[in-house]
């Protein structure tokens, strides 16, 4: 049985479909290794019953003779930022400890439908914002790799840090992220997955707490390219719940993946080498670029010439939607409250938030407010907005040179926990790579593409053209068919 | 662009955020906060004559909904939903600090 | 009217006023959610997720809202905008769930637009003025908090939370509470007309934020107060008499007006400052990044504009101009739809417009006004009174057998012809039958008669009177008169 927890999302899904085990085996094994992970924290609540329940509901479809769906018996891990019915959903913070969701996000309602089940629910930076999994209000999650000869903590990446450490430690083949400023694609980077954020409005997001509306998207995040195409298609779709949703089909992704690239273009964005760039990271972009050569593309240099401001735009817009988003966590219809004996209605407020909040939150909705405010709307925001429509514009003119764009995914490995945390700004500076495509709306996925002189993975990551999955997943195909990227974490946690 | 902010309107902006923060909160809150504001700035270098701001992320196109009245969560009749997560509930109301206007 | 001044020590002011009126959109659901508008059901009972702002909801415009508003700005002959958005508009209370609330403020979907009142509408002669509208944008309505039910705790009830209104911003073209009133009542019938909002006041589907300033006249504008939610006409005149009576005191005294959002107190009739907003609003708007702008095609607005039926204005014209309806008459049938329909129903069941027109007016309206009820409760149908009109028109019954036959209808909702024929009403047009009771009456007072030939002309009536009691009140007045006449002069 411990050879099922080794097998990627579709060699489990394929498994239960022809009856080479069941899906409660497979729920039993993730559940074992799930519950032996404590350490990790990777988990704030753990629901192995409601995984066993899902899988007994599989496997007497299969016994009915019933279709399964795409992700039929696979045990996955749902980032604590979407609602699930009757089970605990936090967002990571003291201010929903306890909040109990009457209702099913649209995602993960997609994925139970598909046949997936829920180990539990997975830690995450509060409210999706941090870049470390450092600002959770139920612990860090520590990510389970370590340098080479050390054992000091490192960070998981961030916010996703939960789902990125489950994955990479076999907790789970897959779980959800989401992707507001490299959520998804920077863990991924960190921990030596995959993980894909799909072209803003492919996944609802109709009950995922929202942070920052116009960036916020959900994704996969598993061991290979296939198995997020398979996961992704499971996630995706029109709803009209949600007035950002597109109203598109589905593509049939996994099917069409292919990572021949004869006829394609790769760019590579002269101004993504930046100043004390690592070394070695450099150098496995060049290396990626080779492996896309070498799968038949044309290299291309291309310019994004305002990348550089990608992300003071970016944390003018992110901050000022969260200060809005978070204005509802008042204590009155749900979480937590605080009440000091005598205070009144906007007492109530100021205290239930600043008990409720971390740091980094209520460091966002600050700026957030600022900016938004009197005499400075125009100054910051409105400005941010044009910035973000030349940074649009940057990638419509470079798509015409190219089909798709080849770039690293997060300026250094993994740090350790508490190296960055002193300081908001450096923390900021660790999705440089990422947020372009965030702001722009644009499909972008990381692969896993090499390792560095300290043991750590390193990513690189692939952008493409709004609504062109397709492309992004056969060129990430293209490298990890490539990378030979087998790397794993050692076992220190169990 | 912007000046830097001082400590008066970091509890300003405390206050409007509805955030309760204390002395000490805010002289730690100056520096970071002016850092990051700080580093935004660079904004403003950017020649925007004639970009329009983002109003919508990807091409798309509002949907209006039909006017019908629908029973369950986006409708209504889920009172016991409504009120189930509720700090302080009272004979079917939410209950918050008694407000005078 | 527009010489309204409020007398202080340092001599006349004049009063600046503007009026945003929020108007409750006629729609089964709400602006972004598929929970019913209804009023007075329980509480919490018409409340989906997105109106209570649970964690991951999100706003999904409703048709009929865009287009109850586009139809209204029509109406009023606004500019509509093609491209419109919803900003947030931020602040904490407990009556707002998401602590914002969606409306629009940088694109509204209404631009400029006038509506004409008529300062007296008894009076047509009197001044018309035109207050110009400076924009209707559409936002949420907030939910209700309630006080006094619990000694420490207020209580939430979100129903109304998320349903539609309409804001409609004046232009600040008003100088008195009589202006102010008579704009309103105006608003109110164009948007009943429209059908977009049903103007009930008292239940709150309709209220108004009354801006108040003073200056001396051809001055600068002073600084104005804001007194929210306003809910009647007369409280609204109240309102508008009482600040600039305590801006003009304020200022004379030596104080400055500060600009403040204040509430009215029905019972003591004054405004006061709200202690619960001190501090400077500042609501940060910015477009909600969960909805993307309006977009308006010309096809639709077309549609809106062919739905409108025909307005106050071009009504009350061609009641004057093509019915012959007198202005005064033409101008009160029309200030409210509902009798307006009412008019045009009896002159399709063939009533004359005139006699129709007048008759509603004084016999109708009299009735209804001491049975204390509206024209909606009317016991008798426009076809009833329609046919009451022909039975004079075609002599069947005089006009005052027709009062007590209304008297009647009223009473047991019978048609009159019915009443008519029951009663034995029908009046008595027989020359012969009348004549020979002229006779009598004449045998039996020769002496009145011979003082009525000897000058004493207002005998006449004397002579009427004792035939029509001799027959019942039934005989056809015009032709008794004209017998009598015949048979006093020979």
């Amino acid at each position: 049985m411990a050879d099922i927890t080794e097998l990627s999302i579709k060699a489990i899904r394929d498994g239960i479909v022809s009856g080479d085990f069941t899906a409660v085996e497979t729920a039993a094994a993730f559940n074992a290794r799930v519950a032996a992970a404590k350490d990790l924290n990777a988990f704030i609540v753990k629901t192995p019953d409601i995984a066993v329940d899902q899988a007994k509901a599989v496997d007497a479809a299969k016994a009915d003779g019933k279709p399964l769906g795409k992700m039929a018996g696979v045990p996955i891990g749902m980032k604590d930022l979407f609602c699930t019915q009757g089970v605990q959903t936090t967002a990571a913070s003291h201010i929903l400890e306890g909040f109990i969701p009457t209702y099913e996000s649209s995602v993960s309602g997609n994925l139970w439908a598909s046949g997936a089940v829920m180990l539990g629910k997975l830690n995450l930076d509060q409210f999706a914002m941090g870049s470390s999994n450092e600002t959770s209000y139920f612990g860090n999650v520590i990510s389970p790799w370590r340098k080479s000869g050390s054992d000091a903590a490192l960070a998981p990446g961030g916010s996703s840090g939960g789902s990125s450490t489950a994955v990479a430690a076999r907790l789970c083949p897959g779980a959800t992220g989401t992707d507001t400023g490299g959520s998804i694609r920077q863990p991924a980077a960190f921990t030596g997955i995959t993980g894909i954020k799909p072209t803003y409005g492919r996944c609802s997001r109709w009950g995922v707490v929202a942070f920052a509306s116009s960036l916020d998207q959900a994704g996969p995040m598993a061991h290979d390219v296939r198995d997020c195409a398979i996961m992704l298609e499971a996630m995706a779709g029109f709803d009209p719940k949600d007035s950002t949703s597109l109203n598109a089909p589905v593509p049939d992704w996994e099917v069409a993946l292919n990572s021949d690239l004869n006829g394609k273009r790769v760019g590579i964005p002269k101004e993504y080498h930046m100043d004390g760039m690592d070394a070695e990271i450099s150098a496995l972009w060049d290396k990626g670029r080779d492996m896309l050569r070498d799968a038949g593309a044309e290299i291309v240099d291309i310019s994004l010439p305002h990348t550089k401001y990608a992300l003071p735009a970016y944390y003018i817009i992110a901050p000022a939607e969260a200060s809005s988003n978070l204005a509802r966590y008042d204590g009155v219809r749900y979480g937590q409250r605080d009440l000091p004996d005598g205070a009144g209605l906007q007492e109530m407020y100021a205290e239930t938030r600043a008990a409720g909040f971390g740091d980094e939150v209520k460091r966002r909705i600050m700026i957030g407010t600022y900016v938004l405010s009197a005499g400075f709307y125009d100054a910051y925001y409105t400005q941010a907005q044009k910035v973000r429509t030349l940074i649009r514009r940057d990638f419509d003119t470079a798509f015409e040179q190219c089909d798709v764009i080849l770039a690293p995914t997060t300026p250094t490995a993994a740090f350790e926990l508490g190296e960055k945390s002193d300081d908001p700004l450096a923390m900021y500076l660790n999705d440089v790579f990422a947020v372009p495509a965030s702001l722009a709306g644009l499909p972008a996925m990381s692969v896993p593409a090499g390792i560095n002189s300290d043991g750590l993975p390193l990513g690189l990551q692939i952008i493409g053209p709004a609504m062109d999955e397709q492309s992004v997943l056969n060129a990430g195909l293209a490298i990890e068919e490539r990378a030979g990227f087998t790397a794993k974490p050692e076992e220190w946690w169990t | 662009m912007g000046m830097s902010v001082d400590k008066e309107t970091v509890l300003k902006i405390a206050s409007l955020s509805r955030i309760k923060i204390s002395d000490a909160q805010a002289d730690t809150l100056l520096p970071e906060l002016n850092n990051i504001l700080g580093w935004v700035e660079q904004l403003g270098e950017v020649d925007c004559e004639g970009v329009e701001p983002t109003t919508a992320v990807i091409a798309n196109q509002l949907r209006l909904r039909e006017d019908a009245v629908v029973d369950g969560l986006t409708g209504g009749g889920i009172r016991e939903q409504i009120l189930a997560n509720a700090p302080a509930r009272e004979e079917g109301f939410f209950g918050v600090p008694k407000v005078i206007e | 009217m527009t010489d309204y001044r409020i007398e202080g020590t340092t001599g006349a002011w004049e009063v600046v006023i503007g009026l945003e009126v929020h108007a409750q959109i006629t729609s089964h659901s709400k602006l972004f959610s598929g929970s019913s508008t209804e009023f007075g059901n329980e509480p919490n009972t018409q409340v989906s997720l997105i109106d209570a702002a649970m964690p991951g909801m999100l706003p999904v415009p409703n048709m009929e809202c865009i287009r109850q508003a586009v139809r209204t700005g029509l109406a009023i002959n606004a500019q509509i905008n093609t491209f419109s958005r919803f900003d947030r508009k931020n602040y904490f209370y407990a009556d707002l769930p998401q602590g914002y609330q969606i409306s629009q403020l940088y694109h509204p979907i209404v631009g400029e637009g006038v509506i004409e009142v008529q300062l007296d509408e008894k009076d047509p002669d009197s001044e018309r003025r035109r207050i110009g509208v400076e924009r209707i944008h559409i936002e949420q309505d907030a939910g209700k908090l309630m006080h006094d039910q619990h000694p420490t705790m207020s209580y939430v009830d979100l129903n109304r939370c998320g349903v539609a209104l309409m804001e409609i911003v004046s232009m600040p073209d008003m100088r008195s509470p009589a202006e102010a009133g008579a704009y309103v009542k105006k608003l109110r019938s164009i948007l009943r007309y429209v059908g977009s909002c049903d103007g009930n006041m008292e239940q709150g589907s309709m209220r108004a934020d009354v801006n108040v300033s003073v200056r001396k006249p051809g001055g600068e504008l002073g600084t104005r107060t804001e007194t929210k939610n306003v809910n009647s006409i007369r409280f609204l005149q109240q309102v508008i008499e009482y600040e600039a009576r305590r801006q003009v005191d304020l200022i004379e005294d030596g104080g400055e007006v500060v600009q403040e959002t204040r509430l009215f107190d029905a019972e003591k009739q004054e405004t006061r400052s709200m202690r619960s907003k001190e501090d400077a609003h500042d609501y940060r708007y910015f477009p909600d990044p969960d909805l993307l702008p309006v977009e308006l095609e010309d096809g639709f607005i077309d549609e809106c504009r062919a739905s409108l039926p025909e307005l106050p204005d071009a009504k009350r014209a061609r009641y004057e101009n093509e019915l012959g309806v007198s202005a005064y008459n033409a101008a009160v049938l029309t200030a409210d739809k509902e009798t307006a329909d009412w008019f045009e129903h009896m002159l399709a069941a063939g009533a004359p417009a005139k006699a129709a027109s007048n008759w509603l007016l004084s016999e109708l309206f009299g009735a209804l006004n001491k049975r204390d009820k509206t024209l909606a409760q009317s016991p008798v149908s426009p076809q009833q009174a329609a046919e009451l009109l022909a039975l004079v028109a075609d002599g069947t019954i005089s006009g005052k057998i027709a009062k007590d036959v209304f008297e009647i209808m009223l009473e047991t909702g019978q048609a009159p012809a019915d009443i008519v024929q029951e009663q034995g009403l029908t009046q008595q047009s027989d020359t012969g039958a009348i004549e020979a009771v002229i006779a009598d009456v004449l045998a039996n007072n020769a002496d009145k008669v011979a003082e009525y030939k000897g000058g004493k002309d207002r005998l006449f009536g004397f002579f009427v009177g004792q035939t029509m009691k001799a027959m019942q009140g039934k005989a056809n007045p015009q032709v008794v008169n004209e017998l009598l006449k015949r048979a006093l002069n020979q």
